[in-house]
């Protein structure tokens, strides 16, 4: 027998807030990743550049009390990487998915190092630190249906002004204009003018800002909690959901939520208890759909031209 | 920061080496980007009001300094050098394999099926059984981000990277459930039988005969590198695919094959984890082994000399690290922050060793 909260209202209300709240890792790290690529940079680091915006928000939280703060120093944290992976991979032109690597590594390491020294935790115990509240809205966070799915933590509402403002910049702007030709033929762009280098560094240090608030959202928005290795290779889905969107702002966002929603039904049911099977089989839901989808779209998908190859003038 | 990077760019050019470097300088590289990585990280230790350079001896210490350290250090380079090995086969023939964690723990999971299945079986047949489950759940687990790339041009880092994690959930839905030890307090399959225990090498340590194992295969890699025509072949396949095909290498076949071993030796240093040190399928039987063993590739320039001492670098940094914890108090993840680092460095160093920085004379400007 299925039991009622399976079918209740409540049960899927439950769904689509939940969805809202695991997508934004997603958009953000997802988005990030994409200006990343559309410049010709696959970057690998994404994983380590999360993981140092979680530990950098909290902390910084921790000390200050102020989110907001922590929110923006996870930011700076990630443009920090962001330039450390252009240095590596558009001055000297190694190998990207090394060098990602290496990021991911360090940062890995790094953001647990930096909790450690900083943030005491008696008993072994992660300090809660104060997170951003829901957004109340009158009229609206009181309603039941509506309520629980719009009444949400600020960076949500910013997550959805990233899509809109990627979007534009990507399609309408001079900048998205270079970044896009910069990742198709850089050897024509440099031909028209077009400072490759200069503008994939802008790229990957918008990219690592976006990335370290996915996962400044997951240390303090989605919990109030930094743990060693929180994003649970996020990252990593983040990179097959930028191939999954087409490098687009706007089917990112769709699929950012479809997965959110997989993502956030696993863990519904799961509460719920009615599947009597380890709950760590749900765990593996979004990832095995995050290869099942790249291989559906893997025939139609065109990548960046210039996708892992350096730009060396010299050598143009 | 930015505008000066870009600024000196110009000013310099970057010409591609057309000498190869020597194998001294090669090697003397890699030692300036282990030290250098040392030297950037104890930026870390002088926060704290510790002297880095006391922080670094209580870690070498701690890894070299008496039987116990020395042996707990070749406890830990037993499954590093099987990784290493792993992911330098894989690299050399450019399969960009990641997933070295993931086929650790399936090769451990099929290994383990094997030892908690069938009791009273002598040593010399439940051993190599064993060995065999864990080569071929750790290939497994590598052919099909082979067979995704071959079939449908799916990059094999993101395949494998999810699958490890995919992995690592099954895993430990096995030890939570239906192979959960029912005399433990903690999650973990029954005991392996006793019959496929490997033997401790030197008494009263933690040193088993998983060491010999994982030093054949390092020797085998060695063959293969220096000898073999499919060494050659791979070397090729790295160095110009393009070339590779042309000369008739059949390059499908090639990463079919590359990734069964590179996925098999990973999968048996899960094997040998279960069979040597914890004799239970466990949570923790990896502390990131397979990520680390792209750190020892890469420091090991792809050969199997340098991928052993790399392996060796790593284990006394991973052990002495936590030495170093007890006796200073810095955080044991430092020794994530210098493997990351060096990896780092080790790319800048390679960069060196492909390329030269001129400065651009007069006429040029």
């Amino acid at each position: 027998m299925i039991p009622s909260e399976f079918l209740g209202t409540a049960f899927w209300i439950s769904v689509a807030a939940l969805m809202i709240r695991s997508a934004v890792p997603l958009i953000f790290g997802t988005i990030g990743e994409a200006f990343a690529e559309r410049a010709g940079i696959l970057n690998l680091g994404i994983e380590g550049m999360m993981l140092m915006g979680a530990s950098v928000a909290y902390i910084v939280t921790f000390h200050s009390g102020n989110y907001w703060l922590g929110f923006l120093l996870a930011g700076l944290a990630g443009l920090l990487m962001g330039i450390l992976m252009a240095f590596l991979s558009v001055t000297l032109g190694v190998q990207q998915h090394v060098a990602g690597l290496g990021i991911t590594i360090l940062g890995s390491g790094l953001s647990f190092y930096i909790y450690r020294i900083t943030v005491p935790t008696p008993g072994g115990v992660p300090p809660r630190v104060n997170s951003f509240p829901p957004i109340y809205i009158p009229g609206l966070s009181e309603n039941p249906y509506i309520g629980p799915i719009i009444s949400q933590p600020a960076p949500v509402y910013i997550a959805i002004l990233i899509v809109a403002l990627a979007w534009v910049i990507m399609y309408k702007t001079n900048l998205g204009m270079m970044i896009r030709a910069v990742g198709e033929n850089p050897k024509a762009a440099d031909t028209a003018g077009i400072n490759v280098y200069l503008v994939r560094y802008i790229a990957l240090m918008m990219a690592g800002f976006l990335i370290a608030w996915g996962g400044a959202w997951l240390s303090v928005a989605h919990t109030s909690l930094f743990l060693p290795g929180m994003t649970q290779g996020r990252g990593w889905i983040c990179i097959a959901l930028v191939v999954f969107g087409m490098w687009d702002p706007l089917k990112i966002f769709l699929g950012a939520l479809l997965f959110g929603g997989i993502d956030a039904f696993q863990l519904s049911i799961q509460a719920i208890g009615y599947f009597n099977i380890p709950y760590q089989l749900f765990f593996t839901l979004p990832y095995i759909m995050t290869i099942i989808a790249l291989v559906v779209v893997s025939r139609k998908v065109i990548y960046p031209s210039a996708l892992l190859k350096p730009y060396r003038r010299e050598e143009a | 920061m930015k505008s000066v990077i870009i600024k000196s760019l110009s000013k310099y050019r970057i010409i591609r080496r057309h000498e190869s470097v020597s194998l001294q300088k090669r090697v003397g590289y890699m030692i300036a980007a282990v030290v250098g990585s040392m030297l950037i990280s104890s930026t870390l230790i002088i926060p704290l009001g510790i002297n880095p350079l006391i922080a670094y001896y209580e870690m070498f210490k701690g890894a070299w300094g008496s039987k116990l350290a020395l042996s707990e250090t070749l406890v830990r380079f037993t499954p590093l050098l099987f990784t290493g090995v792993a992911v330098a086969l894989a690299f050399l023939g450019r399969f960009w394999n990641i997933g070295a964690e993931g086929q650790l723990y399936l090769g451990a999971t099929v290994a383990t099926f094997f030892g908690i299945s069938f009791y009273g079986i002598p040593s010399y047949i439940i051993i190599p059984i064993m060995i065999i489950a864990g080569f071929i759940g750790g290939s497994i687990a590598a052919l099909l981000p082979a067979i995704l790339r071959s079939k449908y041009g799916i990059d094999e880092v993101v395949t494998t990277l999810l699958l490890n994690w995919i992995i690592y959930f099954m895993m430990q839905a096995l030890i939570y459930g239906p192979w959960r030890n029912p005399v433990s307090a903690w999650p973990e399959s029954p005991a392996i039988t006793k019959e496929a225990e490997l033997i401790r090498i030197i008494p009263g340590t933690r040193v088993h005969a998983g060491l010999f194992i994982a030093l054949t295969i390092a020797i085998i890699y060695y063959i293969i590198y220096k000898k073999g025509y499919w060494g050659f072949e791979l070397k090729l396949l790295g160095m110009n695919p393009k070339a590779a095909y042309v000369q008739g290498i059949d390059v499908v076949r090639n990463i079919m094959i590359i990734a069964l071993i590179s996925g098999g030796i990973a999968g048996i240093a899960g094997a040998v984890e279960v069979m040597g040190i914890h004799f239970h399928l466990r949570e923790a039987l990896s502390h990131g082994y397979g990520y680390t063993g792209i750190v020892i590739a890469m420091l090991g320039l792809l050969h199997p000399i340098g991928v052993i001492l790399a392996a060796f670098f790593m284990a006394t940094v991973e052990t002495g690290s936590q030495a170093m914890h007890r006796a200073t108090g810095i955080p044991y993840p430092l020794a994530f922050v210098i493997e990351g680092v060096t990896l780092i460095f080790v790319l800048i160093a390679v960069f060196f060793m492909e390329y030269k920085v001129e400065k651009i004379g007069g006429v040029y400007k």
